[in-house]
């Protein structure tokens, strides 16, 4: 039997961030961004108590397989990041934008979103605005195009912003990984 | 499709009174009684949480509405992120060590309450052992009380245990806690919502698509029927693959308790119930 999820809840807080967990690299690096936003309930209200995790490859494409992101170190880039929402329902981190996989392919940042109230972690991606890859990339030629708007970021002059709509109005695709 | 007996029932539950200090247990357990009795009637009890849940009432404004996207993984999501011993000191697997484990804190007192070892295993649905993986867990005291800013319940706090561990998983997949048993503690649901003892458990698998964080819960606790957070999964077999069993050989003589709880990850198979597929049959 699966073992079936469970709400984060509202106490993860003392547990689960740490100091840097939402910094993949340096503020401050040359090529250092920032991927930032709000998370949304279906009234639209932000909600100060979820957490984000990022993972994702570096700048060249490549899967990081490297330790340390829970210590760093400030040169290894371990691909992987944690940040919960701040009380005005703001995440934030610094990071750089991740190349493709393989050639040809849509680079994504992974996300999974966790909060209070919302029973069962949920999977979704962040693609890079513009990229030429976007159009051959089958989850975005699958989704019409206010779906495919959810999950594509919006270029700034500091990086990326990515808002979460848990529900409703322009509620961000989630998804399933059969 | 539209009038699946599920829908019509989530239909009569879906605008449940706000004001959680009037709703009493015998509503929610009545709410509890209905999606359980609803999703027999469908046939897809489920094995993960209803997402779409208004007895937890959290759950309300924070479920996504339209179904879950199909997405097969890409590379980046058939990998997961590293850690090691760069990242978990052995002690923070030792929870009643007096405060923050690993750091060089001068508390040194041990925590009140009844000393247990939680242990078990990490494996892929296919019984993989997940080696080398980091599991975090926060629990309660044995008052109840959580060390967090938001924590209301006027329990005492103790101020030799935090609650908050971590370990690597060994190359069985074994990972291995000391700590206390947790109290019940009440919350704002509902008028006197209590939620049965519980540990959180975050975990990592072998690829990002396996990340999973619930909550352990001990077995022959009175408040399961009633919290509807527990009772969110409606198959029973999945709710109980949340119970750890009381182990005699993870005890130690004359100081500790012992609990095995084993956790099966998926690779994503089945991972939503919602009643998207009408069951084949006539009335």
């Amino acid at each position: 039997m699966i073992t079936p999820g469970q709400t984060v809840g509202p106490f993860f807080g003392q547990a689960l961030p740490y100091d840097g967990g939402n910094e993949l690299v340096p503020v401050g690096r040359p090529d250092a961004i920032r991927l930032h936003g709000f998370v949304h309930d279906g009234d639209g209200t932000p909600i100060p108590d979820a957490m984000i995790e990022i993972w994702q490859a570096d700048a060249t494409g490549r899967v990081p397989r490297e330790t340390g992101s829970l210590h760093r170190d400030g040169w290894t880039f371990t691909g992987w990041g944690r940040a919960e929402t701040e009380r005005t329902g703001h995440y934030s981190f610094t990071t750089v934008r991740p190349g493709p996989t393989e050639e040809g392919k849509a680079p994504f940042f992974a996300v999974v979103v966790f909060a209070r109230g919302l029973l069962d972690r949920l999977f979704t991606r962040i693609y890079l605005p513009g990229h030429p890859a976007n159009d051959d990339d089958p989850l975005l030629a699958s989704l019409t195009e206010e779906e495919r708007a959810t999950l594509v970021a919006t270029d700034e002059p500091t990086g990326l912003r990515f808002d979460i709509r848990l529900q409703g109005e322009g509620e961000t695709v989630f998804l399933q990984h059969d | 499709m539209s009038t699946t007996p599920k829908s019509d029932a989530a239909e009569e539950t879906a605008v449940p009174s706000s004001d959680a200090a009037v709703t009493t247990q015998q509503e929610i357990s009545a709410e509890i009684e209905e999606l359980a009795s609803a999703a027999q009637h469908a046939g897809g009890e489920a094995r993960q949480p209803s997402i779409d849940y208004p007895p937890y009432r959290s759950s309300i404004l924070r479920h996504p509405t339209k179904d879950l996207r199909h997405a097969d993984p890409e590379t980046i999501e058939r990998w997961a992120p590293c850690f090691g011993h760069r990242d978990v000191h052995p002690l923070e697997a030792d929870l009643t060590i007096g405060a923050h484990a690993g750091t060089n804190s001068q508390v040194s007192g041990e925590p009140i309450g009844e000393r247990i070892t939680v242990s078990g295993r990490v494996v892929d649905g296919e019984g993989r052992p997940v080696a080398g993986q980091l599991v975090e867990i926060w629990q309660a005291n044995a008052a109840g009380r959580y060390v967090h800013k938001n924590e209301q319940h006027p329990a005492p706090l103790d101020p030799n245990f935090t609650g908050v561990g971590r370990c690597l998983t060994g190359p069985d997949g074994s990972y291995h806690f000391q700590t206390i048993k947790p109290g019940p503690y009440p919350w704002g649901n509902h008028r006197n919502a209590w939620r049965p003892a519980h540990i959180h458990f975050s975990i990592f698998g072998n690829a990002f698509t396996q990340r999973l964080v619930t909550q352990m819960y001990f077995p022959g606790d009175p408040l399961f029927a009633l919290d509807p957070i527990y009772q969110a999964i409606t198959d029973q077999k999945a709710r109980d693959a949340l119970l750890a069993t009381y182990d005699h050989d993870l005890t130690v003589p004359e100081y500790s308790m012992g609990y095995r709880w084993d956790i099966v990850l998926t690779g994503g198979d089945r991972t939503w119930m919602e009643p998207e597929e009408p069951k084949e049959h006539s009335e």
